[in-house]
């Protein structure tokens, strides 16, 4: 029962942190909190528990091959998240802190449950415990953005549900007893109803799209990261949508038990795509450049989803591209959320010349661009090689075409918008801002060793990590 | 007990339709409180026998659909102090005629659809998909934070219609969450939209463009 651990750990932090007195010292919860967390879920990671057939919550492979890489996210972004609630010390955090928290623990909740009904739960509970983390800055601006935050994802997570439900009724339909955890449901196999199968899988997938956000329910995105802190915007790029990907995958092995395996692949193919073309081309366009991240993360979706529809070595290289997500994605909102700070603006019209004022953020900033555009050696250029690999294999040579297109295109934007900021003359209003940020080590160490954990993932996949994943895609589809 | 439950989805079908064509907010709230109290009745018709258990739910459904909900709305209403008019983005009639469209729809969809023979008869997945879209409709279709609000609680409404099909079969913790989860949401929602107010001067969701590309 070790791994229920990692479920109860965040959420004691989080009920003791809402209790401390101290506004100064309640972030240190966060790193301590974290750290218990990454410790046991790579103690797991090393030595994986049994998870007994009808248990509805488990480390499984799927688990074991996902949660470790948020658990490591949420460290460095706690770490970061000490000094960074300092410096917005005029703002109390007794609701930022445990929320914060909590959103761990109902992740970890999430990636390990095996039960359609409490998977549905702990998603939904993780978009409601990141609510308050979006308007922590408390400008108009932040509340139109958790606004629409709240009303496309309540949407898309109350149609999660009605798909849940319609799951639920095709293994009734087909004789079940009632046994709704994913174990069952896919022993049950060809005898679900195809009709109702269908119908959840398209609902499902509009509903968990909607959280992991593929095109086109992404709408939410730009403004919620936009309109977050660094440390927030990290999270949900890297941890949430990881979480929304594993209820994807786990719903897409019922339904390819169900016969459907085919319908599934080419929805998620599609939608991958669509995904990364519609992110393509809003960076083509994009002036801020923290919406650029939304977008970029857009384009990684995509590409999760792409890799996932190809299964067998697409699927592991989508695994390890999970990881290469969340670790790039951190160091990459980590140090705009630097840059944000120094600059005073968020649009290449008004902040230029950063590599002046914040030489190290700035260097931080496109070493990360680098990496999530998939230059060697940083890891996404291993994994997205082994994508494209495995769809030239599987005899889809003209989507991984426009996969390469998508992604050329997507760089292009990427460095237009970063290069603008960072190089050229310092905007008068930088200088005079906020003389009181300065880029001390504990802001930056958090994004650098997150962006060396990218490189060391690329370049030396340790062996572990490749057998968890390959456990994972053994677990989703057991015959090859 | 077939012919009472299909009553009572009948009526909830009907209070879709209301909602598309009222014009102006407190009635909105209202239908939105009446159809979530038909929907809190509905699992007594269901069961074959009282227990304790089913009623405790209903009295709790009942409660917090039809009276906790609809009073936290008419507050921020009040406290909004913001002009009673629906200003529709998609039209009253037009509106009306998707629903009533989408009504038909539902019912065809549902019956091509297979089923247990227990539910051959029942109205559930026809009601279901219709609340479902007429709440899609007023989320988008209306540009009032409340009303928006309220067409979320109708496609939920929708969705707990479909619920009911898997009462037997869903354990009562899984049920229990979820109900709790969808409460929870609403809270946070109701608190979002009084800073809203308080941030905005205003509930129109039309004045939320800062944010675009």
């Amino acid at each position: 029962m070790k791994e229920l651990l990692l479920i109860i750990v965040p959420l004691v932090a989080a009920a003791l942190a809402a209790l401390w007195p101290n506004n100064r010292t309640r972030p240190w919860f966060l790193p301590v909190a974290a750290l218990m967390h990454t410790l046991l879920s790579f103690g797991l990671l090393l030595y994986p528990p049994e998870a007994p057939f009808h248990a509805w919550f488990g480390y499984d492979p799927l688990a074991r091959a996902m949660l470790p890489a948020v658990s490591l996210l949420f460290l460095g972004c706690a770490a970061y998240g000490v000094p960074y609630l300092q410096l917005r010390s005029e703002r109390s955090n007794r609701v930022f802190v445990p929320a914060f928290l909590a959103a761990l623990g109902l992740m970890s909740a999430a990636h390990m449950a095996r039960h359609l009904g409490l998977l549905w739960i702990a998603t939904e509970a993780v978009t409601l415990s990141s609510v308050p983390l979006l308007h922590f800055n408390n400008t108009p601006r932040a509340f139109e953005a958790t606004w629409k935050y709240l009303l496309v994802g309540g949407t898309g997570i109350a149609l999660s549900l009605l798909g849940s439900f319609c799951l639920g009724y095709a293994s009734l339909h087909g004789g079940g007893t009632g046994d709704l955890t994913f174990a069952g449901l896919v022993a049950q196999g060809a005898s679900l109803s195809r009709p109702w199968v269908l119908i959840a899988w398209v609902l499902l997938l509009v509903g968990y799209g909607t959280k992991m956000g593929l095109a086109p329910m992404h709408t939410w995105k730009p403004d919620a990261y936009g309109e977050a802190s660094g440390i927030v915007g990290a999270m949900l790029a890297g941890g949430v949508t990881t979480v929304a990907f594993t209820a994807v995958l786990r719903v897409r092995a019922v339904v390819e038990a169900a016969g459907a395996g085919v319908v599934a692949n080419r929805t998620l193919l599609v939608i991958g795509l669509f995904s990364m073309l519609v992110a393509a081309l809003f960076l083509l366009s994009a002036r801020d450049f923290k919406r650029m991240l939304a977008y970029s993360s857009v384009e990684h979706m995509g590409i999760l989803s792409f890799g996932a529809a190809l299964g067998g070595a697409g699927l592991w290289a989508a695994f390890f591209h999970v990881w290469n997500n969340s670790m790039t994605k951190g160091a990459l909102f980590l140090s705009a959320g630097n840059i944000r700070r120094a600059a005073g603006g968020r649009t290449v019209d008004e902040v230029s010349g950063m590599s002046v004022i914040t030489p190290r953020s700035a260097a931080l900033f496109v070493m990360g661009l680098f990496a999530v555009t998939a230059c060697p050696p940083f890891g996404p250029f291993f994994s997205e090689l082994l994508i494209v690999k495995s769809a030239f294999g599987t005899g889809h040579g003209w989507a991984a075409a426009f996969f390469l297109g998508c992604l050329l295109l997507a760089f292009f934007g990427l460095t237009r918008v970063v290069f603008a900021i960072v190089y050229g003359r310092p905007r008068q209003a930088a200088r005079e801002m906020d003389p009181k940020f300065r880029e001390t080590l504990a802001v930056i160490v958090p994004p650098v060793l997150l962006l060396l954990l990218s490189l060391w993932l690329g370049l030396f996949t340790p062996e572990v990590l490749r057998q968890s994943w390959t456990a994972a895609v053994q677990q989703l589809s057991p015959t090859p | 007990m077939n012919d009472w439950l299909n009553l009572l989805i009948g009526l909830a079908m009907g209070l879709n339709l209301v909602a598309l064509g009222t014009s102006r907010l407190p009635s909105l709230i209202r239908v939105a409180a009446l159809q979530g109290m038909v929907l809190g009745i509905m699992p007594l018709v269901i069961e074959h026998e009282l227990r304790l258990l089913a009623v405790a739910v209903a009295i709790a459904t009942v409660a917090i659909k039809g009276l906790v909900i609809p009073a936290l709305l008419r507050r921020a209403m009040r406290t909004a102090n913001i002009d009673r008019d629906l200003h529709p983005l998609i039209g009253f009639l037009p509106s009306l005629l998707l629903g009533a469209a989408g009504m038909i729809g539902a019912v065809v969809l549902a019956s091509r659809l297979p089923l247990l023979p227990e539910h051959h008869e029942s109205l559930l997945v026809a009601g279901s998909l219709a609340s479902v879209l007429a709440g899609l409709l007023l989320l988008i279709g209306r540009s009032k934070a409340i009303s928006q609000v309220c067409g979320y609680l109708i496609l939920e409404n929708g969705i707990y219609l479909f619920g009911l099909l898997l009462i037997h079969s869903v354990p009562l913790l899984v049920e229990g969450g979820i109900l709790l989860d969808l409460t929870v949401a609403v809270f946070v929602t109701g608190i979002i939209v009084d800073r809203i107010q308080r941030a905005f001067d205003s509930l129109d969701t039309r004045k939320l463009t800062v944010l675009r590309e």
